[in-house]
């Protein structure tokens, strides 16, 4: 929309406002709400990092949760294997996820938009695989538990917190890449590859890096799941949990930036409550989803976004 | 500046375009015309770079483009704009002119730039010349089928062409609309001095702007040459001038 720095004075006041509400809240919730936060703030990293490739790319990403599998796992590994100091397994799971971004990237871009989510699914599930089937390194279906977190982040409140900033700085860059000349082109391309490669755009390899930007953060988010939940386990590079991110950015809002995070708050909010009345959760997301399709096709954000817009300025709308 | 030489293009079996040759001076305003199916389609998205050609050679500045991918050829300076409406949706009209500027300054991969404060002024230079400067920012999937073909020129002129190859630019137009895009081609080739490789449908308006007009039939070019050549040409008289159909749309 217009470019006023008005407007970004309004977002800035805004999104500290936010900031400093989440500062402060712990300090009125129970430990089970502290720890229910702190993963809504990993799962809200882990869907809006899907969405830079689904939302702003029009790619369909759609085995995500290989990338942040990946990024846990090698966090866990680091942390549970070797003696190297803590920061490093937290440098190393972002550097992985966006390797096997890397690998599974070169392959898949250059498919057309389907067989690039199908194939992805089964590259995905190859490395689910392994992880599952190489019990001596990974444990197999048992997951490491237990795994040694730094003390400075490991409690609680501390873990919430460093989920929290970690959160906060990987939504200002991501934001910053959705506002650059990248981003810009990017969204060009999801609209209209043919079109983006005839202004000279290489659309394969602009994908490739959109992909690996994806990658990379959901590795940022597989290694706060470590810190928030100390375990790890094959699940987390599930295809079901591929589609329940799927599910959180189409039902936040994928064409908006923070809709994926309200998304994640959702779904992972259903998740807990519902998760606890029935073991039929697979089923209750199913039904979500179908609302979602006939209902609110444009996600809850977008939806509140297009009807405040078009309340401000009738004549507008969106195409 | 263009030379194209016994072009063929074969779609399985069938031979879309079959033997087509072109030449074009730095400056000029070319036509080329010929029934619908006649190639003109295909002909331009193998100088693009979109298909490649079966056979035949494709010169730009003098240099051999065969088979190099569009992104490549825009980056020489051969753009073009769309017969259907190519545009990208969801972006405003601004950002889509924005993205070709943005290209063409190899600003691609930048990451971390503010693209809200980049080639504003190109941009909106551009927006000026072709008059959509109101719709700025607009969603440019909601605007009129005229201004999006209008628009469809302006993301072609974000990437600077010396030659601008243009796909029908009329099509699906209003007369008063044909008419602003006529007179701004004239613009675009009298004083930006662009060289435009265009087909249309609209006779009038292919004897009111090009030097020379090309005559593709059946995927063959038959003719190339100044407009009163052509008119009175046999073999482009039977072809389809001459008959009763001028109208073969
Ligand atoms: N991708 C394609 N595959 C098969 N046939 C095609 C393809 N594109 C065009 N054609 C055929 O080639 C012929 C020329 O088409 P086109 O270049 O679009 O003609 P024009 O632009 O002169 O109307 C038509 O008969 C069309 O059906
Ligand atoms: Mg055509």
């Amino acid at each position: 929309m217009s470019a006023s720095p008005k407007t970004d004075w309004k977002k800035l006041i805004w999104a500290l406002m936010g900031v400093a509400v989440f500062f402060v809240l712990p300090n009125f919730l129970s430990r089970f709400s502290i720890y229910l936060m702190a993963l809504i703030f990993t799962t809200g990293l882990l869907a809006t990092s899907l969405n830079m490739v689904l939302g702003y790319g029009g790619m369909y990403q759609f085995h995500h949760a290989v990338f942040y599998g990946f990024g846990a796992y090698t966090t866990a590994l680091f942390l549970t294997k070797t003696g190297l100091p803590g920061w490093v397994a937290f440098v190393c799971a972002p550097l992985a996820s966006a390797l096997l971004s890397l690998l599974i990237g070169l392959i898949c871009v250059r498919l057309s938009k389907l067989y690039f989510g199908m194939f992805q699914i089964s590259l995905g599930s190859l490395v689910w695989a392994i992880i599952y089937r190489w019990y001596s390194f990974t444990h197999g279906d048992d997951g490491i538990h237990g795994i040694p977190v730094p003390d400075l982040i490991a409690s609680g409140k501390s873990a919430y917190y460093f989920a929290l900033i970690v959160l906060v700085v990987c939504l200002m860059i991501m934001y910053r890449i959705v506002e650059s000349p990248f981003g810009r082109i990017f969204q060009g391309v999801r609209d209209n590859p043919e079109r983006s490669e005839a202004v000279g755009v290489n659309v394969r390899k602009h994908q490739l890096v959109g992909m690996i930007i994806g990658g990379t953060f959901a590795g940022v988010a597989g290694s706060l799941f470590v810190v928030v939940e100390g375990s790890v386990f094959p699940d987390l590079l599930f295809w079901t949990l591929s589609l329940e991110i799927l599910i959180m950015c189409l039902l936040g809002g994928w064409f908006t930036f923070l809709g994926p995070l309200f998304g994640a708050a959702i779904i992972v909010l259903l998740r807990t409550f519902v998760g606890i009345y029935t073991e039929y959760w697979t089923i209750v997301l199913g039904i979500v989803l179908m609302l979602l399709i006939f209902f609110l096709p444009e996600g809850v954000l977008g939806y509140i976004i297009t009807r405040y817009r078009s309340r401000r300025n009738p004549k507008f709308q969106e195409g | 500046m263009l030379q194209v030489k016994s072009l063929t293009k074969n779609f399985d079996g069938f031979m879309a375009v079959n033997g087509a040759g072109l030449s074009l001076e730095k400056g000029q305003v070319i036509a080329v015309i010929g029934p619908n199916g006649a190639g003109k389609t295909t002909l331009f998205n193998l100088i693009t770079g979109q298909l490649a050609p079966t056979s035949g050679t494709i010169r730009f500045k003098g240099e051999d483009i065969t088979g190099i991918p569009p992104y490549a050829i825009v980056r020489k300076g051969l753009c073009r704009s769309y017969q259907v409406v190519n545009i990208f949706n969801r972006l405003t009209v601004f950002e889509n002119v924005q993205v070709a500027v943005l290209s063409r300054r190899k600003h691609t991969f930048n990451l971390f730039s503010n693209a809200r404060r980049m080639a504003v002024n190109e941009t909106s230079r551009i927006l000026e010349s072709v008059g959509l400067k109101d719709m700025a920012h607009s969603i440019s999937g909601s605007l009129s089928h005229g201004d999006q073909k209008v628009l469809e020129i302006a993301i072609s002129l974000g990437n600077r062409p010396e030659l601008l190859i243009m796909d029908e630019p009329t099509a699906g137009m209003s007369p008063e609309e044909t008419e602003v895009t006529l007179s701004l081609m004239k613009k675009l080739s009298d004083e930006m001095g662009l060289t435009i490789l265009f087909c249309e449908h609209d006779m009038n308006m292919v004897f009111a702007i090009a030097h020379e007009i090309m005559v593709m039939q059946q995927g063959k070019s038959i003719i190339q040459g100044k407009p009163d050549a052509v008119r009175v040409d046999k073999q482009v008289q039977e072809a389809y001038l001459g008959g009763d159909d001028i109208c073969y749309a």
